[in-house]
């Protein structure tokens, strides 16, 4: 591979596409020969950089500065400016700018700590070579040449790394289950539905760092005794879906994957299964279910996966974050991993403040960091400039928490980050309008078995929306109360059982503001139309 | 087996590994209450009214489905637990018609019962409510409104019948359950076993029910008015009135019937005993002239609908003959007329049946023999009680009568009819005499009995070794069927199949609730039954005899053949797609009207 | 099942009663299991829809950054409401739950396309796009 002292990295996510990203990728790459750079500079595509702002983004590497907005007319301007005589080009340096408010020159990343989105939005995802080149692949190349299954197992318990996608189950112990379940054909599925609002990490790294996912689904597959893997990407995924193909079968190509990777005599194969549109599918028996071609219906657990999974076989379901913390585990070893974090969060969470924040996007930090590092110093604050009114805690299914737990800690001995979306409820929001949108999502997407969910959900709705009509009553609340508590203790699945967590949390911090819409009848926000007239819901 | 030691309710438990906790609870006496749970199906825990406190477990479990382990502490009916109850059953409730006082399941409905048991006082859930059309298009009438998706039904036609027409469709509130594409009951395959209805906790299935035509025929002087009683109905009528189940209330049955003013009550079993006749006789013939074997009988209408829809190119193995309902019905406007000099014009059929098939077959277009429609109307088990409770006959405390003739007189043999295996134990009887000319030294013939899916014998006839083979419920009924087509039952020689778990006596239209000791019960009454009689072989009953004599001349004769037997007709699975089609684009999708908003609605 | 009535969707535009029967009968199970599929997942429609489909996000984090604003623009746009279907048979408009863009909320997408950071201003001129395309 040649030497480049440069890198361009360019944003060709879903979202830059359509702003023409590939013409900017074009312009740069003829700028470039134009001047005889080309053995210098190396222009390559990456995934969503997660970037606000308009039209196509690109980072400048070995400085990491990100230039937003980019048109092909910029082009000449960079690469004379920035990559021949060294100056940034400061207007189309990434920042969001709100007239007459904050102005950030550089998206800050201070406490960041990039592990497993450290090649996302800086390798070629389609490069199975600058994978390797980064590192790759070799955690699977000491775990099939010098480890043994319990060996990876015991590796992976002491790390006590925990599942990233929302419920902390510990890795370890869910692999152990299922390797000592009975069963043939067993299975590991890697749960990339990521239907949670607010949640978009995992596809960040599908488009940004695929191999990664793979990597980690080996050795999981080795560590149980399974020899297929799936990767369950939601339906709506596409750009995703097709660069995983893309991986699999590249790595299929290197010998990576198939029969006797790296002369192991382990054989391990990986296959891309699609959503239909379906949170619910989120849920791991649900996905399993659909994976059997069946409505997403969750089943009965007990059985769980390790014992009864997939077609009745031991099978290990793990978020795509999680699958991701393992290759570097193994590498690394349990104690590197285990003095990243806290006590009992152990290891860095990938974090998507969102909702009105300045800055959304997708940060890594250890377990232990604030709320109000990651929503002010990472995420600039609101968009607004004022305050933070709520945040909800991994998304709509997770507790809200007002302004007053800005300093708490993000890890499981304090305030649990969930999945890791952070929704950012500014001032000028009405609670009760944003609990209507939560249960409206609840509503559409509940799969309709269990009473308390199915039920429960279009109850919590069609009060909450009388509420924002102004045709609510007080009693109302305590009996949205015990409904919450009814669902969270009754419901067949996850997806009931935390439905109505977010009221709930809510009521004691917005207690008068809820009051003020079901006694008084008023709004303070403004927010609610509150002219007793009723939407329909669909 | 292993044992494991629970607590529930403070009280040591010992139950099998593996059980549930509900499982354990039933074994100790601890009463859990459910819904969706029902003992012939596998559970699906989505009511959460069993839901429990584990010691450990984050929420509540669901008792049918969460499996026991040693030294688990179940607590059963904590404020928690209660609390939890209350609302679920709220909840299923504000989702639900409030017409209790006219609807056909009052008293007897699951969730009122729960309602009450629960005290509930007040449902405070005032918002919208499911508003669907009823579908009256088969004789399984649905009320989807009535639906508290507890899935049995679905449960039921799926895995006890292999079917699998009914299946919840849309998602979340929208949820419904649905035959075939979203359409009616008579779009889709449906054999009308009925089997739904019977383990449906409210009204939201239920049977035709013609008690008002035949009221009216009753009480139209010009009218005279016949029923024919089934085997099955005799053991199972007085659970109806709580009897427990395996009462035998034959006699005071025909004494409720008269007092409700039948013209003549007379019995099916006495065309039972015909069929074992005429089908014993059929066997015969293919055994020597080389016919289609095995021969497959073909008195179970559900199961006649089966084998047209999925396996048409079998029904050449069915027996020609009619059921014994449909037997009756032909001679009633024919023979019967003309013995009784009554035109039959004015003769109206009516038969009471464990069976909701019956509704079904008494329609189809081959029942026409007598030159009217053979049986005017079928009355389920259920049906016939209500009627009766109407008229204010209180039908334990009757005292006894016997049936009417010609067409009353009937022996053990056909009384069986009503079991699982018993249309074989009958035929084998005759046909042993037939064939061997002597009697079987035991009458009795153990080895078609019992409740096993799929059962096999090989009945020694003289030199004929007879291979027979028993199945009830349609899911075994399809293993069989595969198993002709496989080769594993080409030798051999007769085969019975019933529709429904257990035989008749488990019909669609039996009383609720049904469970396997339920069944069992039945079947032993009607065994009793047969044992309590004089004559037990179907070719010794004289009133047969009687009949061929004076009208039929002899078995498979042509005025036999014109009036008992019948043909069949091969049936299109596919919905008639142009209706679909039509449904489709006006849109499938469920149509809730709410009933107080329309799309913008001021809330005052 | 997924996988064939994935590809058949975006073949057909939709799961009509004689495919539903079709796939059933080709896969050896019954039309309800068929049915009850194709009616549960949102990205599948048993009736035709337009030939673009417009899935509006409305969950938490585009709700909170104006996705009712945007909904009125695509309404006032196209001239339908939610679940209709332009005369002209272009577009269908659904309002569908997080599509997992929200670093760039309000998003919505067009079949395949994502768009992000919109503005009831931009909606005119992305739909356009769409209507020249044809």
């Amino acid at each position: 591979m040649a030497f480049y002292r440069a890198h361009i990295l360019v944003d060709t996510g879903p979202p830059a596409m359509l702003k023409g990203a590939m013409a900017v990728k074009a312009a740069l790459i003829e700028e470039i020969k134009r001047r005889g750079l080309d053995n210098e500079i190396k222009v390559v595509e990456t995934g969503d950089l997660g970037v606000r702002g308009g039209g196509p983004a690109l980072v400048i590497y070995p400085e990491g500065i990100t230039y937003a907005g980019v048109t092909t007319a910029d082009v000449p301007e960079i690469v004379e400016e920035h990559l021949v005589k060294g100056r940034q080009v400061k207007r189309l340096v990434y920042s969001e700018t709100t007239p007459g408010v904050v102005e950030t020159t550089e998206r800050p990343r201070s406490k960041e700590m990039r592990i497993i989105l450290k090649n996302v939005g800086v390798i070629d995802p389609t490069s199975i070579e600058e994978y390797i080149a980064a590192g790759g692949y070799e955690a699977v190349g000491k775990t099939l040449t010098k480890m043994t299954p319990e060996q990876v197992i015991a590796e992976i318990k002491a790390s006590q790394l925990k599942g990233r996608g929302g419920a902390a189950f510990p890795t370890g112990l869910k692999w152990e289950f299922t390797a000592k379940a009975q069963g043939r054909e067993k299975a590991v599925v890697c749960n990339a539905d990521e239907g949670e609002p607010g949640n978009f990490k995992d596809r960040l790294i599908l488009e940004g760092d695929p191999h990664q996912i793979i990597e980690g689904m080996i050795i999981a597959g080795y560590a149980v005794g399974a020899h297929e893997g799936f990767v369950y990407i939601r339906g709506e995924y596409h750009q995703a879906a097709a660069i995983m193909e893309r991986a699999i079968g590249l790595a299929r190509e290197m010998g990576l994957l198939g029969k006797n990777i790296l002369e192991s005599g382990f054989n391990f194969d990986i296959q891309v299964l699609r959503g239909a549109g379906a949170y619910i599918c989120g849920e791991e028996t649900a996905l399993l279910e659909s994976i059997e071609g069946k409505r997403g219906q969750s089943r009965m657990k007990p059985p769980f996966p390790p014992t009864y999974g997939l077609m009745g076989s031991p099978t290990v379901v793990n978020n795509v974050e999680t699958f991701c913390n393992v290759p570097h585990i193994i590498l690394n070893g349990a104690d590197w991993f285990t003095a990243i974090g806290t006590g009992q969060s152990k290891g860095t969470k990938i974090l998507t403040p969102c909702g009105d924040v300045l800055l959304p996007g997708a940060y890594e930090v250890p377990f232990g960091v604030t709320l109000r590092e990651v929503l002010y110093n990472m995420a600039g604050g609101t968009k607004s400039g004022k305050d933070i009114k709520a945040v909800m805690m991994g998304g709509p299914s997770g507790i809200v928490v007002d302004s007053g737990s800005l300093d708490r800690r993000l890890c499981a001995e304090d305030l649990q980050p969930g999945a890791g979306a952070l929704i950012v409820v500014d001032v000028d929001k009405c609670m009760v309008d944003t609990m209507v949108n939560v249960a409206k999502f609840f509503y559409h997407e509940s799969c309709g078995q269990c009473v308390p969910c199915r039920e429960g959900t279009k109850r919590m709705l069609e009060t909450l929306s009388w509420w924002a009509s102004g045709a609510g009553s007080e009693s109302d609340i305590k009996m949205l109360e015990q409904l919450a508590n009814t669902m969270s203790l009754s419901s067949k699945c996850g997806l009931g059982q935390f439905a109505g967590v977010a009221f709930k949390s809510s009521l004691p911090l917005f207690a008068d503001e809820y009051r003020a819409h079901v006694v008084d009848k008023v709004c303070p926000t403004g927010v609610c139309p509150m002219d007793r007239v009723l939407e329909e819901v669909n | 087996m292993a044992q494991v030691r629970i607590k529930i309710d403070g009280q040591d438990v010992v139950c099998e590994a593996g059980s549930t906790i509900l499982q354990a609870a039933q074994s100790a006496g601890i009463y859990i209450p459910t819904l969706c749970y029902h003992a012939d199906l596998m559970p699906e825990g989505v009511c959460r009214v069993c839901s429990v406190e584990v010691k450990g477990q984050r929420t509540l479990c669901a008792a049918c489905c969460f499996p026991v382990t040693d030294g688990m502490e179940v607590l059963t009916h904590t404020p928690k637990v209660r609390e939890s109850r209350r609302m679920i059953v709220e909840l299923m409730l504000a989702n639900h018609p409030q017409e209790c006082l006219t609807c056909s399941k009052n008293q007897k409905c699951e969730l009122q019962k729960f309602a009450k048991e629960l005290g509930i006082s007040d449902i405070r859930f005032k918002g919208e409510r499911r508003a669907y059309d009823i579908d009256a298009s088969s004789p399984i009438i649905r009320d989807p409104d009535k639906c508290i998706l507890c899935g049995r039904c679905v449960r039921t036609c799926d895995d006890l019948q292999g079917i699998g027409t009914l299946h919840p469709a849309y998602r979340g509130w929208k949820t419904l359950v649905v035959p075939g594409l979203g359409g009616d009951m008579s779009d889709v395959v449906c054999v009308n076993c009925g089997q739904c209805i019977n383990r449906c906790p409210t009204g939201a299935l239920k049977a035709k029910d013609p008690a008002p035509e035949i009221w009216d025929a009753i009480y139209d002087p010009t009218k005279h008015v016949v029923v024919q009683t089934a085997p099955a109905v005799r053991a199972s009528i007085g659970e109806e009135f709580g009897l427990p189940p395996g009462t035998r209330v034959t006699k005071k049955m025909v004494t409720a019937l008269k007092m409700l003013g039948f013209d003549r009550v007379m019995d099916t079993d006495f065309t039972a005993d015909l069929t074992i006749m005429e089908e014993g006789s059929e066997l015969i013939q293919r055994i020597k002239e080389g016919g289609v074997l095995p021969q497959i009988t073909s008195c179970s209408p559900g199961w006649i609908k089966f084998i047209e829809y999925y396996y048409p190119e079998l029904l050449p193995h069915v027996s020609t003959c009619k059921s014994p309902q449909q037997m009756f019905g032909a001679l009633a406007k024919t023979y019967y007329a003309q013995k009784m000099k009554i035109d039959p014009k004015d003769i109206v059929s009516v038969s009471i049946m464990p069976c909701t098939a019956k509704k079904f077959e008494c329609e189809r277009p081959e029942m026409y023999s007598s030159g009217y429609k053979d049986v005017d109307y079928v009355l389920t088990t259920r049906e016939a009680a209500g009627m009766m409770k109407e008229a204010g006959i209180d039908l334990p405390n009757l005292r006894e009568s016997e049936y009417d003739d010609p067409l009353g007189m009937s022996t053990g043999a056909a009384v069986i009819f009503g079991n699982t295996g018993g249309v074989m134990e009958a035929a084998l009887r005759t046909a042993y005499a037939l064939i061997t000319g002597h009697e079987l030294e035991k009458v009795e013939i153990e080895a078609v009995r019992g409740m096993e899916g799929v059962r096999e014998a090989t009945i020694q006839v003289g030199d004929l070794p007879v291979k027979a083979a028993v199945a009830h419920g349609l899911a075994n009924a399809r293993q069989v069927l595969e198993g002709i087509k496989s080769g594993r039952f080409a030798d051999y020689h007769f085969i019975e199949i019933m529709c429904c778990p257990g035989g008749c006596i488990g019909g669609g239209g039996q009383p609720q609730p049904t469970n396997e000791e339920i069944r069992k019960a039945r079947t032993r009454a009607i065994y009793d039954e047969d044992e309590a009689m004089t004559i037990r072989r179907s070719h010794e009953n004289p009133a047969v005899q009687k009949l061929y004599e004076e009208f039929l001349g002899h078995p498979l004769s042509h005025k036999s053949h014109e009036l008992l037997h019948t043909h069949y007709t091969p049936r299109e699975r596919r919905s008639i797609r142009h209706r679909a089609a039509e449904r489709a684009d006006a849109g499938s999708e469920p149509k809730t009207t709410k009933a107080d908003h329309s799309k913008k609605v001021r809330v005052d | 099942m997924i996988p064939l009535l994935r590809d058949i969707q975006a073949e057909v535009g939709y799961l009509s009663p004689e495919i539903m029967e079709t796939v059933a009968e080709h896969l050896g199970t019954t039309v309800g299991q068929v049915h009850g599929v194709a009616t549960f997942y949102t990205l599948f429609s048993t009736k035709p829809q337009g030939r673009y489909v417009i899935r509006l996000c409305d969950s938490p984090p585009c709700h909170l950054e104006g996705s009712a604003a945007i909904r009125k623009a695509v309404e006032n746009e196209l001239g339908i409401s939610e679940g209709e279907t332009t005369e002209d048979g272009l577009f269908t408009l659904e309002t569908v739950s997080c599509l997992g863009v929200c670093g760039v909320s309000p998003a919505m997408m067009v079949n395949d396309d994502v768009y992000g950071n919109l503005t009831p201003e931009s909606i005119p001129e992305i739909i356009n796009r769409y209507r020249e395309g044809d």
